[in-house]
């Protein structure tokens, strides 16, 4: 049995004058430990399709469970990173990142101790006092980072995690996090518009059509890619293969919709 | 060392401005109560209707001497004080409560709207005969002028919060008291804050305005009674009175907003 399922699922956007089909009809399952990556243009349905999953939002068609269970009830298992930071300006550092203990009342001296480590593990180091506007965007994010990994989720939804920063950190920073999910076999999913980062991260991918939003297609990343730090995989001879594949396919895509829009005009 | 030269002149910079500030407001200060009591004298006004500054100190001298002030002086205050924090803690009140329910804000809409247009101190006769000729209707009366805005301006301060703040707390199983009380709240901190300043000055209409009406003690009574007797210089004392107290309450609320978003998170 696959550890997270989503069967047949839509999603629509209401308003008073129009209704907008934000995703329609996919269905996918996730292994435990799998890491899979979202690859799509802008409006998509990207964000949405992690909301949903996260329990967020409530999908008007369909059914998304996690180890059998509707995913609403199984909310603190789950790790969501939005697209953008959200730290809470008032809040210092460790008091955002305490934040879902907090919620959840399992505050602890303990859990304080292993935030404050974890910062370091992203290369935060003595800021646990300081405010988010102290910080630079990069550092934002890293920290949002330690405020969805402190909870211990069993499944990390991370939307563009890493698009705010420089390329080296966002290098540093995706081996930080593929390290952390692989030794604690976590199943995680990944928003990106980044190819390499999709291939340097996951085992599979998900291509996906805009208007409205659905699974285009599906790449299993070779076997020999998956095992490698994402640095590695970059240099990996088969990484260049892959990533020519991907890059085809969008481009055809996109040259398909300008054939259409063209009659427009 | 040049950059620390740069910074003092930077330094030396804002002290100046903040000298040819003030040396202004002084200036205008002085201008102001030397052209009354000039105006008076030669009399370019009639000092019997508008009195002069020297007057007024001397009244207030020998009312602060002889403590007849004070009593006037502290119904007035208490008044105003009462009926600020009532209307700003029932504003905030209600606003909670239409937060809670997106229904009942609908409900409460229209009713709100109308409330709000309307000129409250034309309330005053009703809440006199409901609540008797006392300082109750006097409070009543600082506490409906500030309410009503006070609950729009927070309840839409509410509204404005970015709902992803909400998201983050959603996704860590918060319920719904606990994102108002650790992202909605807070982030419409500031905002109620600017309504306390409002409500300072709504207050001490709502109360001066009361004593007009009803009391037989008050800043806003020796205004009318002063007025009654013809008695120009007690009514411009009262206001000078006034004008003090109000912008020392409007100090206090300021050095208050300073404290609470300082001290925010806790
Ligand atoms: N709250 C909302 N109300 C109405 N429509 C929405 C809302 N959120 C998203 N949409 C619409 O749903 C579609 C998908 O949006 P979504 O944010 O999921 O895209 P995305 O793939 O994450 O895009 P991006 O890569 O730019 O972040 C878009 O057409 C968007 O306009
Ligand atoms: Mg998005």
């Amino acid at each position: 049995m696959s550890f997270l399922t989503l069967d047949h699922v839509s999603h629509h956007y209401f308003s008073k004058e129009s209704y907008t089909k934000a995703i329609d009809n996919i269905s996918i399952a996730v292994k435990e430990g799998e890491f899979i990556s979202l690859l799509g243009p802008s409006g998509c349905g990207k964000s949405t399709l992690l909301s949903i999953i996260a329990g967020i939002i409530q999908q008007t068609e369909g059914t998304v469970s996690l180890q059998g269970k509707s995913t609403a009830e199984s909310e603190m298992e789950i790790g969501y990173m939005l697209q953008q930071d959200y730290l809470f300006p008032w809040k210092t550092i460790l008091d955002n990142v305490l934040l879902g203990p907090k919620v959840n009342h399992t505050l602890s001296d303990e859990l304080k101790k292993k935030a404050i480590q974890l910062l370091k593990e992203v290369g935060l180091k003595d800021v646990e006092m300081k405010y988010p506007s102290e910080l630079s965007g990069g550092m934002r994010q890293r920290v949002a980072l330690v405020r969805t990994l402190i909870n211990n989720p069993k499944i990390l939804l991370l939307d563009e995690p890493f698009s705010a920063l420089d390329y080296q950190t966002k290098l540093n920073l995706e081996d930080l996090v593929s390290d952390l999910l692989k030794s604690y076999h976590k199943t995680a999913i990944l928003v990106t518009h980044d190819i390499g980062e999709a291939i340097a991260m996951s085992d599979r991918i998900f291509m996906m059509n805009a208007n409205p939003g659905s699974i285009a297609k599906t790449y299993e990343v070779p076997i020999e890619l998956r095992n490698e730090v994402p640095f590695l995989v970059r240099r990996h001879p088969k990484y260049q293969l892959i990533f020519d594949k991907i890059w085809d396919a969008l481009e055809s895509k996109e040259s398909q919709q300008k054939v259409v829009d063209i009659p427009d005009e | 060392m040049n950059d620390h030269h740069l910074f003092e002149n930077y330094k030396r910079g804002l002290k100046r401005e903040k000298k040819i500030v003030l040396f202004w407001q002084l200036t205008i200060l002085l201008s102001f109560f030397s052209l009354w009591e000039i105006a008076s004298r030669l009399y370019w006004i009639d000092p019997l209707l508008f009195s002069s500054p020297s007057s007024v100190f001397e009244l207030l001298v020998t009312r602060f001497a002889n403590g007849s002030i004070f009593n006037h002086l502290q119904v007035t205050l208490f008044e105003t004080i009462l009926g600020f924090i009532i209307g700003t803690i029932g504003g905030i009140l209600i606003a909670i409560s239409l937060w809670s329910s997106a229904r009942f804000a609908k409900i409460m809409g229209p009713y709100l709207v109308v409330l709000n247009a309307m000129p409250k101190v034309a309330l005053g006769p009703i809440l006199i005969v409901a609540l008797g000729p006392g300082y109750l209707s006097i409070i009543a009366m600082g506490f409906i002028i500030s309410v009503i805005v006070t609950t729009l301006v927070v309840y839409s301060a509410f509204n404005e919060v970015d709902p992803n703040y909400e998201k983050v707390l959603r996704s860590f199983g918060a319920t719904r008291w606990q994102c108002f009380k650790e992202a909605i709240f807070p982030a419409a901190m500031p905002a109620m804050i600017s309504t306390l300043k409002v409500n300072v000055g709504l207050s001490w209409v709502g109360v001066i305005v009361g004593e007009y009406l009803v009391s037989k003690q008050g800043l806003g009574y020796l205004i009318i009674y002063g007025f009654q007797v013809f008695d120009f210089t007690l009514v411009m004392s009262s206001l000078v009175i006034i004008a003090i107290l109000a912008a020392i309450m409007y100090k206090v609320v300021e050095n208050l907003e300073r404290w609470l978003i300082r001290n925010r998170n806790t």
